[in-house]
């Protein structure tokens, strides 16, 4: 089991035929990803990477069956394609762009509400089930199959503690990075609660960073309603205030928005933090170790 | 993206927002002229830079009469001025703001932010205008309205209401305050703000009675948009900006500068914060943040390598990449032609990781340049902090 992807996920690539998708959609499908076509509106009927191109999303779901969709779609027309995708009647979006005008993440969110979907990014490496499905720009090799469920909102702070925890032989179950930017499709709680119920799962890292509420009202909800142990790091304990720190959504402009603040609401909620970005493998054996769960 | 605030009340006033006459003038002469166009007999003349706290710093004099606007405007302009919100080194002044003084009865708050927990735009209000609002809001909650807004239906009337009634706008001038809120909404919503904030938005005594006023407006837009906004981009002043800062995002970087003397280059914003984060957990300090981004090409390399050493304090450069976009050999490429092209003399410590990493390692192995490498983040922060404590 995993997470949102795994090796029954019929996948499209919306902007199939650009050159990000194309190099993308190979690696996924050298990993075993199950890629069924694609979607370029003007390119309909043509075959790209020998898989069909469809003009429009609902024309690519009733011919594949297709229920993920890799965004790959410039900023400003990527909100557009994620309605389109939603419409169509995907279950998982995932929109790796970084740049989207945050008021189209506002009406995005406001046209999902009782349409059952997950978006995951924007501004985000993507999801990946190792040996299962890829949907992203991750490195695929560094992600080992286990029963760790990893949530990030940076992409390279991901692949640091993935390879933290391969180094220990510690491998995951899906790994799911939903974003840097302020308004995002996935919060850390809806991510939590799939790796809850996952089976398989069986314990949780969570990494975020400054700025906003998120982790911190995860953590609280961790308390309440999970069973698996949470591991949590925050970044940018040495960020200065009022500054916007790479991501768009990465920026102290309260007391509760640092990393440290973050990091001690998490650990009086009873988690184990990472205090150290190099010592998150090793809090993850830790806190394995002391909760008697095997390493897989 | 930041603007001036006579530039927002420019802003305000093209969506019908009632702001003070005013003018903005680049030296003494100018201002002058400014105020005797304005006409009246009391002036306002104010600092145009971007921080706030300029009150307090000397930046907005009252006067009244023509010799001391030149006087006021005169001292203002190519002082530094230093508010708890420019730092220590303080900003510039390159310009002021004339406007007609205005006799202020009361003075309350309006903004407008995103609000991360709804993901929508949450409107606030407050009694106690021209006073800090995260101060009002740690100390006297109870006096800080806000009313969430859904961006399918829009502010509506009666959510202003709410708001005018709870800060004490009532009577004639809640009409009034309906439209202002309103006017501000919609501008902000057209020009893809993030933030707006009104303080203070003031009752001021007139001739036709009691008017609602906006006496300080300060506005920030979303780079992200700034595309589909071309009058909001024509308005940026570079001058505001670190030039460094700017140089770097011309070349798809992200840097700030910092106070320490490690410099960094990373990719990606998180395992950039968390490289600084980890040079502080070994007892150093960063010069800067700097994400070069997916894609990072040998002349970005070069570009990142040379903006960090621009820095005189930079005493060793921290490299860190976790190629995923990425590749380790370019990266590897981008670096040795830093160092020829540069002639770098300070220590790199390089760290590779993900795709490519053997071929990366190999090509800087084979360079014959002095490169401090590193297997991990944490032995690449050890090593960098020893270089500077040398």
């Amino acid at each position: 089991m995993s997470v949102f992807v795994n090796k029954h996920s019929k996948v499209i690539f919306q902007g199939f035929t650009g050159e990000h998708a194309t190099f993308h959609a190979q690696d996924a499908m050298s990993i075993g990803t199950n890629v069924v076509g694609g979607v370029t509106p003007g390119k309909g009927g043509t075959t790209h990477l020998g898989l069909p191109v469809f003009d429009t999303v609902a024309e690519a779901v009733a011919a594949t069956g297709a229920d993920v969709s890799a965004v790959f779609v410039p900023p400003p027309f990527n909100v557009d394609a994620l309605m389109e995708a939603i419409d169509a009647g995907i279950k998982v979006a995932i929109t790796i762009a970084d740049g989207i005008p945050i008021y189209d993440m506002i009406r995005l969110q406001r046209y999902r509400i009782g349409k059952d979907a997950i978006i995951i990014g924007p501004n985000t490496p993507g999801i990946i089930t190792p040996g299962e499905c890829k949907v992203g720009i991750m490195p695929s090799h560094i992600y080992k199959k286990g029963n760790i469920g990893i949530v990030s909102r940076s992409g390279t702070l991901n692949y640091e503690a993935t390879e933290q925890m391969a180094d220990l032989g510690l491998g995951i179950t899906t790994s799911v990075g939903i974003g840097g930017d302020p308004v995002n499709g996935t919060d850390f709680v809806t991510v939590l609660r799939a790796f809850e119920e996952d089976p398989e799962t069986e314990v949780v890292v969570m990494i975020g960073e400054i700025g906003g509420p998120q982790e911190v009202a995860a953590a609280r909800w961790a308390k309440e309603n999970m069973s698996k142990p949470l591991i949590g790091f925050v970044a940018g304990v040495a960020a200065p205030p009022g500054r916007r720190m790479g991501h768009a959504g990465a920026i102290i402009s309260s007391e509760a928005d640092t990393a440290s603040a973050k990091m001690d609401a998490m650990e009086k909620l009873g988690h184990f933090v990472a205090r150290n970005p190099a010592h998150i493998g090793e809090t993850v054996l830790r806190a394995m170790k002391e909760r008697g769960i095997a390493v897989k | 993206m930041n603007i001036h605030e006579y530039q927002a009340k420019e802003l305000l006033q093209t969506y019908g927002v009632p702001v003070p006459i005013g003018s903005v003038a680049f030296n003494a002469t100018q201002a002058g002229q400014a105020a005797e166009e304005i006409g009246g007999s009391r002036w306002v003349v104010k600092a145009q830079i971007h921080a706030g706290g300029r009150g307090k710093a000397g930046g907005v004099k009252v006067v009244d009469n023509l010799d001391d606007v030149r006087k006021a405007a005169d001292t203002m302009i190519g002082t530094r001025l230093v508010t708890h919100q420019t730092g220590p080194e303080g900003s510039v002044v390159q310009r002021v703001w004339i406007e007609q003084a205005s006799s202020i009865q009361k003075e309350f708050y309006l903004g407008f932010v995103i609000d991360r927990g709804t993901q929508r735009i949450t409107l606030i209000g407050s009694s106690e205008g021209g006073m800090d609002i995260e101060e009002v809001a740690n100390k006297t909650p109870e006096k800080i309205i806000t009313e969430v807004i859904d961006p399918a239906i829009g502010l509506r009337d009666f959510q202003c209401r709410k708001v005018a009634t709870a800060i004490g706008l009532k009577g004639k001038l809640m009409p009034q305050a309906v439209k202002v809120m309103k006017a501000i909404y919609r501008c902000m919503r057209d020009k893809d703000a993030l933030q707006a904030e009104i303080n203070p938005l003031a009752v001021v005594g007139s001739n036709d009675g009691e008017k609602l006023m906006v006496l300080d407006a300060k506005f920030n837009f979303d780079d992200n948009a700034l595309y589909r906004q071309k009058t909001i981009t024509e308005m940026r002043d570079l001058a505001e900006e670190d030039p460094k800062e700017v140089e770097a995002s011309g070349h798809g970087l992200n840097y700030i500068a910092l106070d320490g003397n490690i410099g960094c280059i990373v990719n990606g914003a998180g395992l950039a914060m968390a490289s600084l984060d980890a040079i502080t957990l070994h007892g150093g300090q960063p010069a800067n943040f700097l994400d070069v981004g997916g894609g990072a090409s040998p002349e970005k390399v070069t570009n990142a390598c040379r903006i960090v050493l621009e820095d005189p304090n930079v005493k060793c450069i921290l490299v860190n990449i976790f190629a995923g976009i990425n590749r380790c050999d370019w990266i590897a490429k981008g670096l040795i032609q830093a160092c020829e092209s540069l002639k770098i003399q300070v220590p790199l410590i390089v760290r590779l990781a993900g795709t490519n990493v053997d071929e990366g390692r190999k090509i800087l192995a084979e360079s014959g340049l002095a490169f401090i490498t590193a297997e991990n983040l944490d032995a690449a922060a050890a090593k960098a902090v020893a270089i500077v404590k040398e």
